[in-house]
């Protein structure tokens, strides 16, 4: 069988489409296993995962925690709020003590960008990226892909709208990445001064008129404003934001023709998507969920299987 | 690859209409039994069975799915090849259920291990046995036994026994590939 082309997950740019082909076959038989009464697989029974959050995470850390479980790996969670790095202990001290207590692989989120890569040279152990910074959350990317390749089959040529707070997101990168990767259109759709600097060099295009957005695309992941990364105010009010840029019944309606809508959670329900619209057939967004869940362990699984086995 | 024919058209024919009539003397009306392939290389001998089956009775309430055991697998990290999953299709509830594995090969036992262990993610069944159409006899790492047999075969540690199912001209062989030959 194929291998994954990386020893570490660190972001969509590292990989080539077929490994992202490879994540995707493999996800399709791990969701088959969590659909089944006993939803686990002993395949991981020798191997240790270390979850660092030095980022608060719902979502992400539930699902890694439990596709790490589903694969029967043993499993240490830590939260930057209750450790050491509060006392003043290096990245690097605080991940090589964690790994002397004999550690496989590191899923890791981090507040600055390329945390995860800076490790993947320093310490001796398998990194996965669960976000870093503003920088990349590749599993989101690859779970984004594959619900909407599970609703509209091969992306290639198909039109997706990346709407809000692209400035703040990761996700926006790695799913530009991804996207881009399996040969679908971008565009992004944003206030100005939510737009990041680099939109040129992606190859994708911007659009500031949500209207002409959603006329344009076959499915819009709709980010979540990222209050908490804003130093300065970007834009007047929210509702002001909500106004111009919230995805609303009306202007789905107005589109005479069927959009997926896609959140990566968690919803600011009424700002970038009203609460009809984040319940309606149009969304996805739990679907997004139980997909994570699958991808997390294909992920997991394809890494693990490329570990340096020192087990004789 | 050298390679030597064990088994022709006429004699592997002769052996899957055996095993066909086995399985319908042992199971009647197959109404509480699944028959279930190993993937990837048992669900042809499973389809073959089937279809052998069903030209000899109308049997409505046959079912039949396929198992994949890439993830309960005891040699993951272990051994230099990764080997690729299948689709396992199980739409059937097995609790309570007569349970046959079909396989093509019988070698280290260890596959059967693995499919015993998936089978439980599924439910408990009444009772597993196991077919297969050719069991390499002293080469088991496992105490597992076949309860129905096509043919048994003593090749070499590191030989290969290959079945070749041809569709179209239905010229299907049991081969054996050697290593040094």
């Amino acid at each position: 069988m194929k291998a994954l082309s990386v020893d570490h997950l660190l972001g969509i740019k590292q990989l080539t489409e077929a490994d992202v082909q490879l994540i995707f076959e493999t996800a399709d038989h791990f969701k088959e296993v969590i659909n089944r009464p006993i939803k686990k697989v002993p395949s991981l029974r020798d191997i240790t995962i270390a979850n660092l959050f030095f980022e608060n995470s719902t979502r992400t850390k539930l699902s890694f925690e439990l596709a790490e479980k589903r694969l029967s790996a043993d499993i240490l969670n830590f939260s930057a709020a209750q450790s050491s790095v509060k006392k003043g202990e290096t990245l690097v001290d605080t991940v090589n003590n964690i790994l002397a207590m004999k550690v496989d692989i590191v899923v890791m989120r981090h507040p600055n960008p390329e945390a995860a890569q800076f490790l993947s040279k320093r310490v001796k152990a398998c990194i996965i990226n669960a976000g870093d910074g503003t920088h990349e959350h590749p599993s989101q990317a690859l779970l984004d892909a594959y619900s909407l390749r599970e609703k509209m089959g091969d992306l290639r040529g198909k039109k997706v709208a990346i709407v809000g707070d692209i400035r703040h997101s990761r996700v926006a990168l790695s799913n530009i990445f991804a996207l881009k990767l399996l040969g679908a259109e971008v565009k992004l759709c944003a206030p100005k001064s939510l737009l990041p600097k680099y939109s040129s060099a992606l190859d994708v295009s911007v659009e500031t008129d949500l209207m002409k957005t959603l006329k344009w695309c076959d499915a819009a992941n709709m980010l979540r404003v990222q209050n908490e990364r804003m130093d300065v105010s970007y834009f007047p009010t929210t509702r002001e934001y909500a106004l111009q840029y919230g995805l609303t019944m009306d202007k789905l309606k107005q589109l005479r023709k069927d959009i997926i809508i896609l959140h990566p959670g968690p919803i600011n329900r009424g700002v970038e998507v009203t609460t009809e619209v984040a319940d309606s057939e149009y969304a996805i967004i739990l679907d997004q969920v139980e997909n994570g869940v699958a991808i997390r362990m294909a992920i997991i699984y394809l890494l693990a299987s490329k570990l340096n086995n020192n087990i004789t | 690859m050298p390679s030597k024919v064990l088994l022709d058209v006429v004699h592997l024919d002769i052996l899957l209409n055996r095993l066909a009539w086995q399985l319908i003397e042992k199971h009647k009306d197959f109404s509480n039994t699944l028959l279930i392939g190993l993937q990837p290389r048992g669900v042809e001998l499973l389809d073959r069975l089937v279809a052998l089956i069903k030209e000899q009775k109308s049997l409505p309430q046959l079912q039949s799915g396929k198992l994949d055991t890439t993830f309960f697998r005891d040699d993951f990290r272990r051994s230099e090849k990764i080997h690729a999953a299948s689709a396992s299709v199980m739409n059937f509830n097995i609790e309570g259920k007569s349970i046959v594995l079909i396989d093509d090969v019988l070698y280290t036992g260890r596959s059967i291990r693995a499919a015993l262990t998936a089978i439980d993610s599924y439910g408990r069944p009444k009772n597993i046995e196991l077919l297969v159409l050719i069991d390499r006899r002293f080469s088991r790492h496992l105490p597992i036994q076949p309860d129905y047999v096509g043919a048994q075969i003593d090749v070499l540690q590191g030989d290969k026994v290959r079945v070749k199912w041809e569709n179209a001209s239905k010229k299907s062989i049991v081969y054996l590939e050697t290593e040094n030959s």
